[in-house]
């Protein structure tokens, strides 16, 4: 079983984002990482891999030349390989999902797994897009993912419950946040990464049409009040909740 | 002329808050643009239809087919897309809810459209729509231009207050252009959860836990306050508690779980770590609750008290009580 596994590279989610007077994130100091959800994807990945005792994992990002760096970190996680799809910065979810979706299509994994989003954009879109434009039948928010019968079954959270969901492969599937905790990378894995396979090509995406107008950053909060302390404090807070900022 | 479709949500037959919310959005952005404000409801609306005029919408389309009694994927992929073929619209809007973030990058992908998602404004400019949208999980605000029409953009929950504002709103029964024999995935089962609490990032109340409840066993005092609140608050948890496995992550509010803007958020035992602020600073009024004074939770908090979650929280829930019974 071939499995694709898309990554991103995104700013830490520790990391404190700053906008410089030029609308541009400041770079300063700011570490990047794999997203993620996309680390619950490959996790989810590895493992099929390892049930089915053959095929091949392969990292796909779609970036400029620094995502090579997360894609050394999905190899060092067990990807057996991994491509860079260059592209410029500042495409829309729409030319990323093209991207990678004519990749898949001249691949044709039979499965295809993403993080549920990106901490960046925070877009949720593109593994579900890529799939549309693929012709791949999918599924999103994934908790779990399977192979029985030729079919990806997966566990799904939708609202205050899960949906067990049946997608024959060759399919697409978003994941999110499971049981099964991402590994670390081995030092050995770590020195394997260094001599598997990472191509470069660039990508097909057409053309952005969400333009960033500005990027600020968010209106600071009124400074808060601290009503009291302890039980005592609570009469005089729910009279607060009502009267002042009427929400109860 | 450019007019505007809201694309609705339904539950139990009946639109949910957040579709008068999204056609509230239609109308103010169809007034803007120059056109008429529709609402498109894939399932049976039945009875429900005419709340949608009340809150804006000039015209109600009512796609009814009996495969599309429950939200599938594929089914409502063709028939959102299906009902666009060969329609001019300028702008198609769709809430952010879990449903609809599953069904509205699918549709752009089909059309081939960009997708502009959990904007929190909305705005035109010669023609064209502009999002504002949170990135990075709230620590950023981004100005975006959609440049293609239709614009499709999904709008967070709670975000756009619905208004109403009566039309004649006419309900147009049209043809669901689906093919059932062609769908791909299938539902095996839904398990566990009554579903009777709205999901965390979309729910108007939150109340959220963290380590300092000490023990998930002390989770029933969140309930209770929770209970005390009414049926559309909903519980949350910090990333700690979660890792640690006293909550799903599907509670988790934060960069690496939901981001959320109810009007009313408590966080209660939370320190307020980065990514935890990031996912609820768009709330409407905050209220912290926790042991110690120097926590940054309080930074972003409106109201907060310093103390024991365990005396604090019997207490608020009681007097919460009482003042709703008065």
């Amino acid at each position: 079983m071939n499995i694709v596994v898309c990554v991103k590279r995104v700013p830490d989610t520790a990391a404190r984002i700053k906008i410089q007077p030029d609308g541009g994130v400041d770079q300063a100091g700011l570490k990047y990482v794999v997203s993620p959800y996309d680390e619950y994807a490959l996790e989810a990945a590895l493992r099929l891999k390892e049930a089915a005792g053959e095929g091949t994992v392969t990292a796909l990002s779609v970036g400029d030349a620094a995502s090579a760096e997360q894609l050394r970190s999905a190899l060092a996680m067990g990807a057996d390989d991994a491509v860079l799809l260059k592209a410029d910065v500042g495409m829309d979810g729409l030319t990323t999902a093209r991207a990678i979706a004519s990749e898949i299509a001249e691949r044709a994994p039979d499965l295809v797994l993403f993080g549920v989003k990106a901490v960046d954009g925070d877009q949720q879109q593109v593994g579900l897009m890529a799939a549309e434009l693929a012709g791949l039948p999918a599924a999103s928010v994934a908790a779990t993912v399977d192979v029985e019968d030729g079919a990806a079954v997966c566990h799904r959270e939708v609202e205050g419950a899960v949906e067990v969901l049946e997608v024959p492969l060759p399919a697409a599937v978003t994941v999110t946040k499971g049981e099964k905790d991402p590994r670390y990378p081995s030092l050995k894995g770590i020195m394997a990464a260094k001599r598997k396979p990472l191509v470069e090509k660039d990508a097909a995406p057409g053309e952005a049409r969400l333009a960033v107008r500005s990027l600020a950053e968010p209106p600071a909060r009124p400074e808060g009040r601290v009503v009291g302390e302890g039980a005592d404090a609570v009469p005089e807070l729910v009279r607060l909740l009502r009267e002042e900022a009427k929400v109860l | 002329m450019s007019n505007v479709l809201a694309v609705i949500e339904l539950k139990d037959g009946a639109p949910r808050r957040v579709a008068n919310e999204v056609v509230t959005a239609a109308r103010a952005l169809a007034d803007a643009l120059g056109g008429e404000a529709h609402a498109l409801v894939v399932g049976p609306g039945g009875a429900a239809l005419e709340s949608l005029a009340r809150h804006g919408a000039d015209a109600v389309f009512d796609c009814a087919h009996e495969a599309l009694a429950d939200y599938h994927a594929e089914g409502y992929t063709q028939a959102v897309a299906g009902f666009l073929d060969g329609r001019d619209y300028g702008a198609v809007l769709f809430g952010a809810t879990g449903q609809g973030k599953d069904l509205a990058p699918r549709v752009a992908g089909r059309l081939g459209l960009p997708l502009a998602t959990d904007a929190t404004a909305l705005g035109s400019e010669s023609g064209s729509v502009i999002v504002t949208r949170p990135v990075y999980a709230g620590k950023a605000i981004a100005t975006v231009a959609v440049q293609a029409t239709p614009a499709l953009v999904s709008l967070r929950p709670n975000v756009f207050t619905p208004v109403e504002d009566a039309r004649a709103g006419a309900v147009h029964s049209v043809p669901a252009a689906v093919d059932p024999g062609s769908w791909r995935v299938r539902r095996r089962e839904v398990l566990g959860g009554s579903g009777d609490r709205p999901d965390v990032g979309e729910a108007p109340i939150v109340v959220s836990g963290g380590r300092g409840m000490q023990d998930p066993s002390n989770w029933s005092l969140l309930e209770d306050l929770r209970d005390s609140l009414g049926p559309n608050a909903s519980l949350g948890a910090s990333r700690a508690v979660v890792d640690a496995g006293w909550r799903p992550h599907s509670e988790q509010v934060g960069q690496t779980g939901k981001t959320v803007s109810p009007r009313l958020y408590f966080a209660v035992g939370i320190s307020g770590a980065i990514q935890h602020l990031a996912g609820m600073r768009t709330a409407g009024t905050i209220v912290a609750i926790n042991k110690d004074p120097d926590a940054p939770i309080f930074k972003v908090a409106d109201y907060g008290i310093v103390g024991d979650a365990s005396e604090i929280l019997p207490r608020l829930a009681e007097e919460i009580r009482r003042v709703s019974a008065g």
